[in-house]
Protein backbone atom coordinates (compact mmCIF):
# COMPACT_ATOMS: atom_id res chain seq x y z
CA UNK A 1 0.00 0.00 0.00
CA UNK A 2 1.69 2.67 -1.31
CA UNK A 3 0.54 6.37 0.80
CA UNK A 4 -0.25 9.72 -1.15
CA UNK A 5 0.68 13.32 -0.83
CA UNK A 6 -3.20 13.94 0.67
CA UNK A 7 -2.96 10.59 2.97
CA UNK A 8 -0.10 12.21 4.56
CA UNK A 9 -1.68 15.85 5.13
CA UNK A 10 -5.02 14.30 5.84
CA UNK A 11 -3.65 12.29 8.94
CA UNK A 12 -1.38 15.51 9.91
CA UNK A 13 -4.87 17.47 10.31
CA UNK A 14 -6.48 14.29 12.19
CA UNK A 15 -3.01 14.71 14.45
CA UNK A 16 -2.67 18.41 14.64
CA UNK A 17 0.72 18.58 13.29
CA UNK A 18 1.89 21.05 11.24
CA UNK A 19 3.52 19.41 8.13
CA UNK A 20 5.32 21.72 5.73
CA UNK A 21 4.99 21.27 1.89
CA UNK A 22 8.31 20.47 1.27
CA UNK A 23 8.13 17.47 3.66
CA UNK A 24 5.12 16.11 2.29
CA UNK A 25 6.58 13.78 -0.36
CA UNK A 26 9.71 12.35 2.01
CA UNK A 27 6.95 11.86 4.77
CA UNK A 28 4.49 10.30 2.49
CA UNK A 29 7.36 7.96 1.36
CA UNK A 30 8.72 7.16 4.99
CA UNK A 31 5.43 6.12 6.11
CA UNK A 32 4.64 4.15 2.69
CA UNK A 33 7.54 1.96 3.99
CA UNK A 34 5.62 0.96 7.27
CA UNK A 35 2.93 -0.11 5.35
CA UNK A 36 4.92 -1.96 3.67
CA UNK A 37 5.63 -4.56 6.70
CA UNK A 38 1.59 -4.83 6.79
CA UNK A 39 1.76 -5.61 3.32
CA UNK A 40 4.04 -8.32 3.97
CA UNK A 41 1.83 -9.71 7.19
CA UNK A 42 -0.88 -9.52 4.80
CA UNK A 43 0.61 -12.45 2.44
CA UNK A 44 0.59 -15.15 5.58
CA UNK A 45 -2.48 -17.70 5.27
CA UNK A 46 -4.97 -16.84 8.35
CA UNK A 47 -7.33 -19.08 7.03
CA UNK A 48 -8.00 -20.97 9.90
CA UNK A 49 -6.85 -18.38 12.79
CA UNK A 50 -9.32 -16.51 15.19
CA UNK A 51 -9.12 -12.57 15.27
CA UNK A 52 -7.97 -11.83 18.44
CA UNK A 53 -8.36 -8.86 20.08
CA UNK A 54 -5.16 -8.94 22.40
CA UNK A 55 -2.15 -11.23 21.45
CA UNK A 56 -2.34 -13.22 25.10
CA UNK A 57 -4.61 -15.44 25.30
CA UNK A 58 -6.05 -13.92 28.62
CA UNK A 59 -8.94 -12.48 30.29
CA UNK A 60 -9.60 -8.67 31.71
CA UNK A 61 -9.33 -9.25 35.36
CA UNK A 62 -11.75 -6.15 36.83
CA UNK A 63 -11.29 -4.53 40.32
CA UNK A 64 -13.92 -3.96 42.54
CA UNK A 65 -15.56 -0.65 42.98
CA UNK A 66 -13.92 1.04 45.71
CA UNK A 67 -13.81 4.82 45.42
CA UNK A 68 -10.19 6.33 46.72
CA UNK A 69 -9.21 9.82 47.18
CA UNK A 70 -6.88 11.50 44.78
CA UNK A 71 -4.34 12.83 47.12
CA UNK A 72 -1.99 14.73 44.44
CA UNK A 73 -3.96 16.93 42.27
CA UNK A 74 -1.44 19.79 43.08
CA UNK A 75 1.34 18.03 41.77
CA UNK A 76 -0.26 16.69 38.96
CA UNK A 77 -0.83 20.68 38.38
CA UNK A 78 2.97 21.50 38.83
CA UNK A 79 3.76 18.81 35.56
CA UNK A 80 1.10 21.00 33.52
CA UNK A 81 2.48 23.64 31.24
CA UNK A 82 0.12 25.95 32.57
CA UNK A 83 -2.82 25.82 35.54
CA UNK A 84 -4.71 28.22 37.28
CA UNK A 85 -7.58 28.23 40.04
CA UNK A 86 -7.42 24.34 40.22
CA UNK A 87 -7.98 24.48 36.27
CA UNK A 88 -5.46 23.34 33.72
CA UNK A 89 -5.33 26.26 31.27
CA UNK A 90 -5.21 25.42 27.26
CA UNK A 91 -4.75 28.10 24.34
CA UNK A 92 -8.80 29.12 23.62
CA UNK A 93 -10.90 26.81 22.18
CA UNK A 94 -13.70 28.52 21.45
CA UNK A 95 -13.47 32.66 20.98
CA UNK B 1 -46.35 24.18 3.83
CA UNK B 2 -44.68 21.05 4.47
CA UNK B 3 -45.86 17.89 1.96
CA UNK B 4 -47.98 15.56 4.27
CA UNK B 5 -45.86 12.76 2.28
CA UNK B 6 -42.89 13.69 3.82
CA UNK B 7 -41.77 10.66 6.76
CA UNK B 8 -39.33 11.74 9.23
CA UNK B 9 -36.82 8.73 10.23
CA UNK B 10 -35.51 8.84 13.67
CA UNK B 11 -32.53 7.01 15.74
CA UNK B 12 -31.32 7.86 19.22
CA UNK B 13 -28.27 7.78 20.77
CA UNK B 14 -28.20 7.81 24.20
CA UNK B 15 -25.30 8.24 27.03
CA UNK B 16 -26.17 6.73 29.87
CA UNK B 17 -24.06 7.66 33.07
CA UNK B 18 -23.20 4.30 35.42
CA UNK B 19 -24.09 5.19 39.20
CA UNK B 20 -20.94 3.99 39.94
CA UNK B 21 -18.65 5.30 42.73
CA UNK B 22 -15.37 4.83 40.81
CA UNK B 23 -14.48 5.58 37.24
CA UNK B 24 -14.42 2.85 34.69
CA UNK B 25 -10.58 2.22 34.63
CA UNK B 26 -9.80 4.13 37.53
CA UNK B 27 -10.37 4.17 41.37
CA UNK B 28 -11.11 7.78 41.41
CA UNK B 29 -14.16 9.16 42.85
CA UNK B 30 -17.42 10.11 40.40
CA UNK B 31 -19.54 12.07 42.53
CA UNK B 32 -20.40 15.45 40.84
CA UNK B 33 -20.01 19.06 41.77
CA UNK B 34 -16.24 18.49 43.49
CA UNK B 35 -13.53 20.87 42.63
CA UNK B 36 -11.94 21.20 39.69
CA UNK B 37 -9.16 18.05 38.66
CA UNK B 38 -9.87 17.40 42.41
CA UNK B 39 -10.92 13.65 41.37
CA UNK B 40 -8.93 13.12 38.54
CA UNK B 41 -6.05 10.50 38.73
CA UNK B 42 -2.92 9.84 36.76
CA UNK B 43 -4.95 7.17 35.19
CA UNK B 44 -7.54 9.73 34.08
CA UNK B 45 -5.08 12.95 33.14
CA UNK B 46 -3.25 10.03 31.05
CA UNK B 47 0.42 10.47 32.79
CA UNK B 48 2.80 8.06 30.73
CA UNK B 49 3.09 4.78 31.81
CA UNK B 50 -0.49 4.09 33.67
CA UNK B 51 -2.43 1.62 33.31
CA UNK B 52 -5.88 1.30 33.27
CA UNK B 53 -8.26 -1.13 35.33
CA UNK B 54 -11.84 -2.29 34.80
CA UNK B 55 -14.58 -1.68 37.26
CA UNK B 56 -16.34 -5.17 37.79
CA UNK B 57 -19.39 -3.10 38.68
CA UNK B 58 -19.38 -1.26 35.27
CA UNK B 59 -19.35 -4.81 33.54
CA UNK B 60 -22.34 -6.07 35.72
CA UNK B 61 -24.38 -2.62 35.11
CA UNK B 62 -23.82 -3.24 31.52
CA UNK B 63 -24.74 -6.55 31.51
CA UNK B 64 -28.69 -5.98 34.17
CA UNK B 65 -29.22 -3.40 30.89
CA UNK B 66 -28.47 -6.01 28.35
CA UNK B 67 -30.59 -8.14 30.06
CA UNK B 68 -33.71 -5.91 30.69
CA UNK B 69 -34.19 -4.96 26.88
CA UNK B 70 -33.98 -8.65 25.99
CA UNK B 71 -30.88 -8.43 24.43
CA UNK B 72 -27.74 -10.41 23.67
CA UNK B 73 -24.68 -10.39 26.20
CA UNK B 74 -21.09 -10.44 24.36
CA UNK B 75 -18.97 -13.43 25.99
CA UNK B 76 -15.76 -11.86 25.28
CA UNK B 77 -16.26 -8.47 24.34
CA UNK B 78 -13.37 -5.76 23.68
CA UNK B 79 -12.66 -2.19 24.16
CA UNK B 80 -10.95 0.13 21.60
CA UNK B 81 -9.22 3.26 21.00
CA UNK B 82 -11.09 5.87 19.34
CA UNK B 83 -8.94 8.50 18.72
CA UNK B 84 -9.62 12.33 18.01
CA UNK B 85 -7.76 15.57 18.91
CA UNK B 86 -9.51 17.56 21.70
CA UNK B 87 -7.78 19.34 25.39
CA UNK B 88 -10.22 17.68 27.74
CA UNK B 89 -9.48 14.33 26.03
CA UNK B 90 -5.94 14.13 27.47
CA UNK B 91 -4.93 10.67 26.08
CA UNK B 92 -5.80 11.74 22.77
CA UNK B 93 -8.30 8.86 22.00
CA UNK B 94 -11.29 7.93 24.28
CA UNK B 95 -11.49 3.96 25.66
CA UNK B 96 -14.53 2.77 23.85
CA UNK B 97 -15.72 -0.39 22.09
CA UNK B 98 -16.68 -1.27 18.51
CA UNK B 99 -16.48 -4.39 17.12
CA UNK B 100 -17.51 -6.31 20.06
CA UNK B 101 -20.14 -4.15 22.15
CA UNK B 102 -21.10 -5.72 25.60
CA UNK B 103 -24.71 -5.61 24.64
CA UNK B 104 -25.56 -6.02 21.12
CA UNK B 105 -29.73 -6.02 19.72
CA UNK B 106 -32.48 -5.83 21.99
CA UNK B 107 -35.82 -3.50 22.06
CA UNK B 108 -37.95 -1.33 23.99
CA UNK B 109 -42.12 -1.21 23.98
CA UNK B 110 -42.82 2.46 23.48
CA UNK B 111 -46.48 4.02 23.48
CA UNK B 112 -46.92 7.06 22.06
CA UNK B 113 -49.58 8.66 19.68
CA UNK B 114 -52.37 6.14 20.52
CA UNK B 115 -49.75 3.17 19.88
CA UNK B 116 -47.31 1.00 20.95
CA UNK B 117 -44.11 0.28 18.82
CA UNK B 118 -41.34 -1.90 19.11
CA UNK B 119 -38.51 0.61 18.77
CA UNK B 120 -35.06 -1.79 18.18
CA UNK B 121 -31.72 -1.24 19.99
CA UNK B 122 -28.68 -2.01 17.85
CA UNK B 123 -26.13 -1.82 20.31
CA UNK B 124 -24.84 -0.91 23.85
CA UNK B 125 -21.40 -0.40 24.34
CA UNK B 126 -19.18 0.75 27.18
CA UNK B 127 -16.78 3.58 27.10
CA UNK B 128 -15.14 6.35 29.14
CA UNK B 129 -16.39 9.73 29.51
CA UNK B 130 -14.03 12.82 28.39
CA UNK B 131 -13.50 16.04 31.13
CA UNK B 132 -14.69 19.45 30.53
CA UNK B 133 -13.84 21.88 28.70
CA UNK B 134 -14.37 25.55 30.39
CA UNK B 135 -14.83 27.93 27.52
CA UNK B 136 -15.51 31.38 30.30
CA UNK B 137 -13.49 30.36 32.98
CA UNK B 138 -10.72 32.78 31.63
CA UNK B 139 -10.28 35.71 29.41
CA UNK B 140 -7.93 34.68 26.58
CA UNK B 141 -7.13 31.08 27.60
CA UNK B 142 -9.99 27.49 28.05
CA UNK B 143 -9.91 26.15 31.52
CA UNK B 144 -9.91 22.03 31.59
CA UNK B 145 -11.15 19.97 34.35
CA UNK B 146 -11.16 16.21 34.22
CA UNK B 147 -13.03 15.48 37.14
CA UNK B 148 -15.38 13.95 34.82
CA UNK B 149 -12.56 12.06 32.86
CA UNK B 150 -13.08 8.08 33.06
CA UNK B 151 -16.48 8.26 34.39
CA UNK B 152 -18.54 5.05 32.90
CA UNK B 153 -20.82 5.82 30.65
CA UNK B 154 -22.88 3.34 28.40
CA UNK B 155 -23.99 4.35 25.46
CA UNK B 156 -27.07 3.03 23.82
CA UNK B 157 -27.66 2.97 19.92
CA UNK B 158 -31.38 2.50 18.60
CA UNK B 159 -32.40 1.24 15.66
CA UNK B 160 -33.93 4.10 12.72
CA UNK B 161 -37.19 2.96 14.25
CA UNK B 162 -39.08 5.81 15.12
CA UNK B 163 -41.60 8.19 13.17
CA UNK B 164 -42.05 10.93 15.32
CA UNK B 165 -40.95 13.35 18.14
CA UNK B 166 -43.42 12.16 20.34
CA UNK B 167 -42.00 9.05 19.51
CA UNK B 168 -38.58 9.62 20.39
CA UNK B 169 -39.25 11.38 23.41
CA UNK B 170 -41.35 8.33 24.83
CA UNK B 171 -38.37 5.82 24.03
CA UNK B 172 -36.01 7.89 25.85
CA UNK B 173 -38.37 8.54 28.57
CA UNK B 174 -39.22 5.17 28.74
CA UNK B 175 -35.01 4.32 28.55
CA UNK B 176 -34.52 6.31 31.27
CA UNK B 177 -37.04 5.06 33.72
CA UNK B 178 -35.90 1.82 33.07
CA UNK B 179 -31.93 2.75 34.29
CA UNK B 180 -33.38 4.31 37.25
CA UNK B 181 -35.26 0.97 37.83
CA UNK B 182 -31.95 -1.03 37.86
CA UNK B 183 -30.16 1.37 39.74
CA UNK B 184 -27.26 2.03 37.27
CA UNK B 185 -27.99 5.50 36.47
CA UNK B 186 -29.31 8.27 38.58
CA UNK B 187 -31.01 9.94 35.48
CA UNK B 188 -30.05 13.17 36.34
CA UNK B 189 -30.58 14.92 33.38
CA UNK B 190 -29.42 18.71 34.88
CA UNK B 191 -26.45 17.12 35.53
CA UNK B 192 -25.43 15.37 31.98
CA UNK B 193 -25.92 11.96 33.40
CA UNK B 194 -28.71 10.91 30.61
CA UNK B 195 -27.26 12.45 27.18
CA UNK B 196 -29.24 12.38 24.17
CA UNK B 197 -27.93 12.61 20.71
CA UNK B 198 -30.83 12.15 17.74
CA UNK B 199 -30.62 11.38 14.38
CA UNK B 200 -32.78 13.07 12.13
CA UNK B 201 -33.81 12.42 8.50
CA UNK B 202 -36.72 12.41 6.37
CA UNK B 203 -38.41 10.52 2.94
CA UNK B 204 -40.98 10.43 0.77
CA UNK B 205 -43.38 7.65 1.87
CA UNK B 206 -42.29 4.96 4.19
CA UNK B 207 -40.55 3.03 1.18
CA UNK B 208 -37.92 4.69 0.39
CA UNK B 209 -34.56 4.64 1.12
CA UNK B 210 -33.46 6.35 3.99
CA UNK B 211 -32.06 10.23 3.44
CA UNK B 212 -28.96 11.92 4.59
CA UNK B 213 -29.69 12.43 8.25
CA UNK B 214 -28.16 14.94 10.69
CA UNK B 215 -27.04 14.29 14.44
CA UNK B 216 -28.45 16.93 17.09
CA UNK B 217 -26.26 16.77 19.44
CA UNK B 218 -26.63 16.28 23.63
CA UNK B 219 -29.73 17.00 24.51
CA UNK B 220 -30.63 17.36 27.90
CA UNK B 221 -34.10 17.63 28.55
CA UNK B 222 -37.06 15.47 27.08
CA UNK B 223 -39.08 18.77 25.86
CA UNK B 224 -36.09 20.08 23.96
CA UNK B 225 -35.58 16.91 22.79
CA UNK B 226 -39.60 16.99 20.97
CA UNK B 227 -38.40 20.22 19.73
CA UNK B 228 -35.54 19.97 18.65
CA UNK B 229 -36.12 16.80 16.37
CA UNK B 230 -39.69 18.83 14.98
CA UNK B 231 -37.23 21.80 14.25
CA UNK B 232 -34.82 19.57 12.25
CA UNK B 233 -38.01 17.86 10.77
CA UNK B 234 -39.31 20.98 9.35
CA UNK B 235 -35.74 22.27 8.58
CA UNK B 236 -34.79 19.22 6.31
CA UNK B 237 -38.38 19.22 4.90
CA UNK B 238 -37.53 23.13 3.76
CA UNK B 239 -34.40 22.12 1.95
CA UNK B 240 -35.48 19.42 0.28
CA UNK B 241 -38.88 21.19 -1.45
CA UNK B 242 -36.86 23.90 -2.37
CA UNK B 243 -34.51 21.87 -4.01
CA UNK B 244 -31.63 21.83 -1.61
CA UNK B 245 -29.67 18.94 -0.57
CA UNK B 246 -28.79 17.82 3.22
CA UNK B 247 -25.68 18.21 4.48
CA UNK B 248 -24.57 14.75 6.75
CA UNK B 249 -23.52 17.30 9.58
CA UNK B 250 -23.67 17.55 13.62
CA UNK B 251 -25.62 19.77 14.80
CA UNK B 252 -27.01 21.76 18.22
CA UNK B 253 -29.58 22.34 19.79
CA UNK B 254 -30.16 26.07 21.15
CA UNK B 255 -32.98 25.99 23.76
CA UNK B 256 -32.69 29.76 23.62
CA UNK B 257 -33.66 29.91 20.19
CA UNK B 258 -35.56 26.49 19.83
CA UNK B 259 -33.45 25.32 16.66
CA UNK B 260 -30.48 23.62 15.49
CA UNK B 261 -27.92 24.89 14.25
CA UNK B 262 -24.66 23.39 12.24
CA UNK B 263 -21.35 22.33 14.30
CA UNK B 264 -18.99 20.57 12.06
CA UNK B 265 -19.40 18.98 8.48
CA UNK B 266 -18.70 15.76 7.06
CA UNK B 267 -15.66 17.49 5.63
CA UNK B 268 -14.46 17.79 8.89
CA UNK B 269 -15.91 15.05 10.64
CA UNK B 270 -12.97 12.83 12.68
CA UNK B 271 -12.03 9.82 11.84
CA UNK B 272 -11.60 7.84 14.50
CA UNK B 273 -9.12 5.35 13.74
CA UNK B 274 -10.37 3.10 16.12
CA UNK B 275 -7.85 -0.14 17.02
CA UNK B 276 -8.40 -2.62 20.20
CA UNK B 277 -6.85 -1.20 23.31
CA UNK B 278 -3.54 -3.24 24.06
CA UNK B 279 -3.88 -1.84 27.68
CA UNK B 280 -6.90 -3.76 27.74
CA UNK B 281 -7.51 -7.87 27.90
CA UNK B 282 -11.24 -9.13 26.73
CA UNK B 283 -13.66 -9.02 29.04
CA UNK B 284 -14.58 -12.11 29.76
CA UNK B 285 -18.65 -13.23 30.44
CA UNK B 286 -20.15 -16.42 31.63
CA UNK B 287 -23.61 -18.22 31.14
CA UNK B 288 -23.42 -17.98 35.24
CA UNK B 289 -22.41 -14.51 35.60
CA UNK B 290 -25.54 -13.49 33.46
CA UNK B 291 -27.85 -15.96 35.38
CA UNK B 292 -26.40 -14.01 38.84
CA UNK B 293 -27.30 -10.74 37.42
CA UNK B 294 -30.90 -12.04 35.90
CA UNK B 295 -31.53 -13.06 39.72
CA UNK B 296 -30.97 -9.28 40.75
CA UNK B 297 -32.74 -7.71 38.58
CA UNK B 298 -36.06 -5.75 40.15
CA UNK B 299 -39.55 -5.29 38.74
CA UNK B 300 -38.75 -3.50 35.75
CA UNK B 301 -41.48 -0.57 35.33
CA UNK B 302 -43.51 -2.65 32.34
CA UNK B 303 -44.45 -5.33 34.78
CA UNK B 304 -44.71 -3.35 37.81
CA UNK B 305 -47.40 -1.08 35.87
CA UNK B 306 -49.49 -4.36 34.63
CA UNK B 307 -49.19 -5.62 38.12
CA UNK B 308 -50.36 -2.26 39.45
CA UNK B 309 -53.08 -2.38 37.55
CA UNK B 310 -54.07 -6.09 38.19
CA UNK B 311 -53.94 -5.83 41.86
CA UNK B 312 -55.08 -1.90 42.88
CA UNK B 313 -57.74 -1.37 39.84
CA UNK B 314 -55.83 0.91 38.57
CA UNK B 315 -56.73 2.61 34.86
CA UNK B 316 -53.52 2.43 32.41
CA UNK B 317 -52.65 5.83 32.66
CA UNK B 318 -52.39 6.06 36.42
CA UNK B 319 -50.20 2.56 36.55
CA UNK B 320 -47.59 4.20 34.12
CA UNK B 321 -47.59 7.66 36.04
CA UNK B 322 -46.93 6.09 39.11
CA UNK B 323 -44.34 3.60 38.16
CA UNK B 324 -42.22 6.19 35.57
CA UNK B 325 -39.56 6.11 38.90
CA UNK B 326 -39.14 3.53 41.66
CA UNK B 327 -39.60 6.02 44.75
CA UNK B 328 -43.51 6.84 42.70
CA UNK B 329 -44.35 3.48 43.04
CA UNK B 330 -43.05 2.56 45.87
CA UNK B 331 -44.65 5.64 47.41
CA UNK B 332 -47.54 4.48 46.34
CA UNK B 333 -47.75 1.22 47.74
CA UNK B 334 -46.85 2.26 51.21
CA UNK B 335 -49.64 4.74 50.89
CA UNK B 336 -52.05 2.09 49.98
CA UNK B 337 -51.20 -0.05 52.57
CA UNK B 338 -51.06 2.74 55.15
CA UNK B 339 -54.97 3.54 54.01
CA UNK B 340 -56.32 -0.13 54.71
CA UNK B 341 -56.31 -3.76 53.61
CA UNK B 342 -58.49 -3.65 50.21
CA UNK B 343 -55.73 -2.50 47.60
CA UNK B 344 -58.45 -2.87 44.93
CA UNK B 345 -60.90 -0.83 46.32
CA UNK B 346 -58.04 2.01 48.24
CA UNK B 347 -55.50 2.23 44.51
CA UNK B 348 -57.32 4.23 42.57
CA UNK B 349 -57.88 7.25 45.31
CA UNK B 350 -54.44 6.92 46.70
CA UNK B 351 -53.71 6.82 42.83
CA UNK B 352 -55.61 9.94 42.42
CA UNK B 353 -54.16 11.86 45.68
CA UNK B 354 -50.82 10.96 44.10
CA UNK B 355 -51.04 12.53 40.73
CA UNK B 356 -53.38 14.80 41.70
CA UNK B 357 -52.90 16.90 44.59
CA UNK B 358 -49.31 15.89 45.81
CA UNK B 359 -48.11 15.89 41.79
CA UNK B 360 -49.01 19.79 41.37
CA UNK B 361 -47.42 20.29 45.21
CA UNK B 362 -44.40 18.25 44.39
CA UNK B 363 -44.51 20.69 40.92
CA UNK B 364 -45.11 23.95 42.39
CA UNK B 365 -42.60 23.63 44.80
CA UNK B 366 -39.61 21.97 42.71
CA UNK B 367 -38.99 19.04 45.05
CA UNK B 368 -39.12 15.08 44.28
CA UNK B 369 -41.23 12.34 45.18
CA UNK B 370 -38.46 11.54 47.68
CA UNK B 371 -38.60 14.97 49.19
CA UNK B 372 -42.20 14.94 49.33
CA UNK B 373 -43.58 17.01 52.31
CA UNK B 374 -46.26 14.57 52.95
CA UNK B 375 -44.93 11.03 53.83
CA UNK B 376 -46.77 8.18 52.17
CA UNK B 377 -48.41 6.69 55.32
CA UNK B 378 -49.22 10.06 56.64
CA UNK B 379 -51.90 10.50 53.03
CA UNK B 380 -52.77 6.47 53.88
CA UNK B 381 -54.10 7.44 56.66
CA UNK B 382 -55.93 10.48 55.05
CA UNK B 383 -57.66 8.09 52.47
CA UNK B 384 -58.26 5.79 55.04
CA UNK B 385 -60.49 8.37 56.98
CA UNK B 386 -62.03 9.37 53.28
CA UNK B 387 -63.12 5.55 52.71
CA UNK B 388 -64.20 4.89 55.89
CA UNK B 389 -66.16 8.00 55.89
CA UNK B 390 -64.78 9.91 58.84
CA UNK B 391 -64.57 13.28 56.62
CA UNK B 392 -65.69 13.69 52.92
CA UNK B 393 -63.30 14.25 49.94
CA UNK B 394 -64.25 18.25 50.68
CA UNK B 395 -62.71 18.19 54.10
CA UNK B 396 -59.58 15.75 52.71
CA UNK B 397 -58.20 18.46 50.78
CA UNK B 398 -58.39 20.52 54.12
CA UNK B 399 -56.93 17.67 55.96
CA UNK B 400 -54.27 17.57 52.99
CA UNK B 401 -53.16 21.07 52.72
CA UNK B 402 -52.71 20.77 56.61
CA UNK B 403 -50.25 18.06 56.37
CA UNK B 404 -48.34 19.74 53.69
CA UNK B 405 -48.23 22.60 55.97
CA UNK B 406 -46.89 20.26 59.19
CA UNK B 407 -49.96 21.17 60.82
CA UNK B 408 -50.33 17.86 62.56
CA UNK B 409 -48.58 14.32 62.72
CA UNK B 410 -50.96 12.83 61.28
CA UNK B 411 -54.69 13.08 58.96
CA UNK B 412 -56.64 11.60 62.35
CA UNK B 413 -54.41 14.44 64.62
CA UNK B 414 -56.02 16.76 62.26
CA UNK B 415 -59.69 15.97 62.15
CA UNK B 416 -59.38 15.82 65.75
CA UNK B 417 -57.96 19.06 66.35
CA UNK B 418 -60.03 20.88 63.55
CA UNK B 419 -62.83 19.15 64.51
CA UNK B 420 -63.48 18.02 61.48
CA UNK B 421 -65.12 14.75 61.82
CA UNK B 422 -68.32 14.22 59.90
CA UNK B 423 -71.36 14.46 61.43
CA UNK B 424 -72.98 11.08 62.14
CA UNK B 425 -75.33 12.43 64.23
CA UNK B 426 -79.03 12.05 61.86
CA UNK B 427 -81.05 14.00 64.40
CA UNK B 428 -77.80 16.92 63.78
CA UNK B 429 -77.98 16.43 59.93
CA UNK B 430 -81.71 16.41 60.21
CA UNK B 431 -81.57 20.36 61.75
CA UNK B 432 -80.02 21.52 58.80
CA UNK B 433 -81.88 19.44 56.18
CA UNK B 434 -84.42 21.39 58.26
CA UNK B 435 -83.61 24.57 57.80
CA UNK B 436 -82.34 24.38 53.58
CA UNK B 437 -85.93 23.13 52.95
CA UNK B 438 -87.61 26.19 54.92
CA UNK B 439 -85.21 28.67 53.13
CA UNK B 440 -85.69 27.35 49.79
CA UNK B 441 -89.20 26.76 49.36
CA UNK B 442 -88.74 27.15 45.05
CA UNK B 443 -85.97 24.83 44.88
CA UNK B 444 -88.53 22.34 47.17
CA UNK B 445 -91.70 23.24 44.26
CA UNK B 446 -89.23 22.40 41.62
CA UNK B 447 -88.30 18.97 42.68
CA UNK B 448 -91.66 18.36 43.52
CA UNK B 449 -92.54 19.50 39.59
CA UNK B 450 -90.27 16.74 38.31
CA UNK B 451 -86.82 19.08 38.58
CA UNK B 452 -85.16 16.17 40.47
CA UNK B 453 -81.43 17.55 39.53
CA UNK B 454 -82.10 20.21 42.17
CA UNK B 455 -81.53 18.47 45.36
CA UNK B 456 -77.94 19.02 44.26
CA UNK B 457 -78.09 22.60 45.18
CA UNK B 458 -80.24 21.68 48.39
CA UNK B 459 -77.27 18.98 49.22
CA UNK B 460 -74.78 22.14 48.65
CA UNK B 461 -76.46 24.02 50.79
CA UNK B 462 -76.46 21.77 54.08
CA UNK B 463 -73.41 21.22 53.30
CA UNK B 464 -72.19 25.00 53.65
CA UNK B 465 -74.39 24.82 56.44
CA UNK B 466 -72.75 22.17 58.50
CA UNK B 467 -69.49 23.60 57.26
CA UNK B 468 -68.70 20.44 55.39
CA UNK B 469 -68.93 18.19 58.01
CA UNK B 470 -72.41 16.25 57.01
CA UNK B 471 -71.92 13.09 55.13
CA UNK B 472 -73.42 13.87 51.44
CA UNK B 473 -74.94 10.52 50.95
CA UNK B 474 -76.74 10.79 54.14
CA UNK B 475 -78.08 14.37 53.37
CA UNK B 476 -78.93 13.36 49.91
CA UNK B 477 -81.28 10.82 51.38
CA UNK B 478 -82.71 12.33 54.18
CA UNK B 479 -83.40 15.62 51.81
CA UNK B 480 -85.76 12.82 49.08
CA UNK B 481 -87.16 11.36 51.98
CA UNK B 482 -88.49 14.63 53.14
CA UNK B 483 -89.72 16.31 50.18
CA UNK B 484 -90.43 13.39 47.63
Amino acid sequence: MTLHNDDVRAIAALNRIRIEDRDVEATAVALSGIFGLFDALAQVDTTDVKPMAHPLDLVARLRPDRAEPVTQSGTYQTLAPDADDGLYRVPKVIG
Amino acid sequence: MPDASWQPVIGLEIHIQLATASKIFSSAPTAYGAAPNSQASAVDIALPGVLPVINADVIRMAVRFGLAIDAEITPNSVFERKHYFYPDLPKGYQISQLALPIVTGGHLDVAAEDQTQRIGITRAHLEEDAGKSLHDAFDNATGIDLNRAGTPLIECVSQPDIRSAAQAAAYAKRLHTLVRYLGICDGNMAEGSFRIDANVSVRRGATDEFGTRTETKNVNSFRFLEQAINYEIERQIDVLESGGTITQETRLFDPDRGETRAMRSKEEAHDYRYFPDPDLLPVAITADDIEYERCRLPELPAAKAKRFERDYALATADANALTVNPETADYFETATAAAGDDPAALGRPTANWINGELASVLNREGLTIAEAPIRAGQLGGLVHRVADDTISGKIAKQVFDALVAGEGETADAIIEARGLKQITDTNEIAGYVDQVLAENPEQVEQYRAGKTKVVGYLVGQVMKASAGQANPKEVNQLIVDKIG
